[in-house]
């Protein structure tokens, strides 16, 4: 167990350093020099070298990327093409913080509200309840992010205006009661984003957990402790339960994958400044940079949620072995 | 890494009177649910594989004295913008999504994941850990920022290039007609699309490479090539196509996705994506709701027959 965490431990870095370089290459590879867009109308080629020098962008590709990973590896991710002036840093981390702060309501409201869901329904399988919430959450389950919102934000910020048509409000809003009490409340500018982003994952979820839970019904130790005559809610909640979440770990990972490339359409559909609207912002402007340090964070997100979860697994289940399925 | 082992119903014993494929098709068949949507499938697909039979229009043709209609006589699911047939539109929406997704289908899942994964299973050591290694970073690379990157430097480099072969060869009319863009989505999505099936083809092959039969054809002298292929692809066939079927709605998807985005099938090439982007924002909606509405219809169904059919083609093969 401890060599196989080693062993993953040791990858991460190989792992950072292709998908890094990957993305470096591809990036370069685009149509349009960026130097001549930053040096303006200066068409001298002496003007454009100094640019390029400047920028980084003189010598071979692998002597570029070997000084872009030095500034990587202490933070430092170079300046901004489009947003002269400013660095990379300053640019992407508060919009990863909206970002952020949004994908882990969505991620806290998936897995509430998707494991109650899926423990009901396995309870009333049988009855016509349980095939009922699968169909509607296969449903859900199937329209497109991009398709949920235009109705929504047409229902309630222009038919009703009860909400904001998008944009950012940050968290928590104060709701003033006769001038004199506040009361704190969700900012409204975060209902529309967090619904349409977590109505997918939420459905996945509770299917998920349905599915274990009736294969966890059906197993020998349920049988004994319902023989030994503990109360049904006892077993439900000290036997059922506990092995239903299993397999709900594991898709953690791919729930927040979920969430954050549903935040590409939210977030520009939204505006919500973010780093999903701001991703393709820079990819289309060719911002180096920026797509480099956003690929290269989101890699390292990637790469290290994976070993989590993997790793929990095995701590949650001590049947799994880990490192000993390979052979 | 975890390889859960799938486990697949046996295929029937060599002579047995009905082949293993037909008795999968005979237990599917039993699915109501999995039929319909089948059906469905069917239907949408087959509408944009004969999309220049059926369309009363042209995809392009456009009528700017009649935009921005609703459903009449003349078109069934009223015009879009610049006064284009929406039922056409969606045919050939339908078409560019079916010819997408079947290549990639057949690039990513079939050849490449197939190939590595019985490659990566048979032949073990250096091979199988640099092929799964590959395999860890492709799975780790954040996928909708890499296709948006992918295909905004790709897409034009690729299309340069078409246009260099249109000016020296007889061929003409591809970049006009769009088709050099189904190239890079299509390329994009395969490159990201074959992890999945060779990480489960490779764990079924490490089980069955231990077996008698493949070592009897080992002692005949068989060449490594026609074990994979005679011997090995047979019995992970199932796993093949429960794989297929699993991903097929993700695939179809994703193009939606980076049409959506304007990295995609470019016009004036039909897309769902660029169909509903057209539709959406509010006032939009509020004003014209059938943009959004009638490509939407037909995304969510086909996704939800796509979901459906995924889940309930597993339970047969599975023998549930």
């Amino acid at each position: 167990m401890a060599a196989y965490v080693i062993r993953r431990l040791l990858w991460l870095p190989v792992t950072l350093l292709i998908v890094t370089f990957l993305t470096f290459t591809i990036a370069r590879f685009g149509p349009g020099d960026p130097v001549s867009i930053a040096a303006g109308q200066f068409r001298d080629p002496e003007v454009l070298a100094q640019v390029r020098a400047e920028r980084g962008l003189d010598g071979t590709l692998v002597e570029q990327y070997v000084r872009w990973l030095g500034g990587a590896v202490r933070g430092d991710f170079g300046d901004s093409f489009l947003q002269q002036g400013f660095t990379v840093n300053e640019l992407i981390f508060p919009k990863m913080l909206v970002s952020a702060q949004l994908g882990f309501m969505a991620l806290v409201a998936v897995f509430s509200l998707g494991i109650p869901l899926g423990l009901i329904a396995a309870r009333l399988n049988g009855t016509w309840i349980d095939p009922f919430i699968i169909s509607i959450l296969l449903f859900l389950q199937a329209i497109p992010v991009l398709v949920v919102i235009p109705p929504i934000l047409w229902l309630f910020a222009l038919q009703f205006d009860l909400l904001p048509v998008g944009g950012w409000g940050g968290l928590v809003d104060i709701w003033w009661i006769g001038g004199v009490i506040a009361i704190p409340i969700p900012d409204p500018h975060l209902y529309i984003p967090l619904f349409s982003m977590s109505l997918g994952g939420f459905a996945g979820v509770a299917r998920l957990v349905r599915i274990t839970a009736l294969e966890v019904q059906s197993e020998d130790y349920i049988r004994t402790a319902r023989a030994k005559g503990l109360p049904e809610s006892t077993v439900q909640l000290r036997h059922v339960l506990p092995n239903s979440l299993l397999p709900v770990v594991t898709v953690v990972g791919f729930a927040l994958v979920g969430i954050l490339e549903g935040a590409f359409f939210t977030e520009t559909l939204l505006g919500i400044p973010g780093i999903g609207r701001f991703t393709f912002e820079a990819v289309v402007s060719r911002d180096y940079d920026v797509i480099m340090a956003i690929t290269s964070i989101l890699a390292a997100v990637f790469v290290l949620m994976n070993l989590a979860v993997e790793l929990t697994y095995g701590w949650i289940d001590p049947r799994i072995r880990l490192g000993e399925a390979r052979s | 890494m975890t390889t859960e082992a799938v486990e697949v119903a046996r295929p029937g014993a060599i002579g047995s009177p009905s082949s293993p494929s037909r008795e999968l098709w005979l237990r599917v068949r039993r699915k109501r649910l999995a039929m319909i949507s089948l059906v469905v499938i069917a239907a949408i697909y087959g509408g944009g594989l004969f999309a220049s039979v059926v369309a009363p229009y042209s995809y392009t043709e456009q009528n700017l004295d009649r935009g921005l209609e609703g459903p009449s006589a003349d078109h069934w699911l009223g015009t879009d913008r610049l006064g284009r047939d929406m039922f056409s539109r969606i045919l050939y929406s339908s078409r560019t999504n079916l010819v997408v997704t079947t290549a990639v289908l057949i690039s990513g899942s079939l050849v490449l994941g197939n190939g590595l994964g019985l490659l990566s299973g048979y032949r073990g050591g250096a091979i199988d850990g640099a092929i799964m290694r590959v395999g860890d970073v492709f799975a780790s690379l954040p996928g909708l920022p890499m296709l948006i990157l992918i295909n905004a430097t790709f897409a034009p480099r690729v299309v340069e290039f078409v246009r260099w072969v249109e000016d020296h060869t007889f061929i003409s009319g591809l970049v006009s007609s769009g088709a050099a863009s189904y190239l890079t989505v299509f390329a994009a999505l395969s490159l990201f699309s074959w992890v999945g099936t060779a990480r489960i083809i490779r764990a079924q092959v490490l089980q069955l490479r231990e077996r008698d039969f493949v070592m009897a054809a080992q002692a005949t002298g068989a060449s490594p090539f026609r074990i994979m292929w005679r011997h090995l692809l047979p019995n992970v066939s199932n796993l093949v196509i429960l794989q297929v079927s699993g991903t097929m709605g993700a695939i179809a998807g994703s193009e939606i996705f980076l049409s959506w985005f304007g990295v995609g099938v470019q016009p004036p090439a039909a897309s769902f994506g660029q169909m509903l982007f057209e539709g959406s924002g509010a006032r939009t909606f509020q004003a014209n709701p059938h943009l959004l509405l009638v490509p939407a219809f037909f995304v969510t169904a086909l996704m939800f027959a796509f979901n459906l059919f995924g889940d309930a083609f597993n339970d047969a093969v599975r023998g549930r």
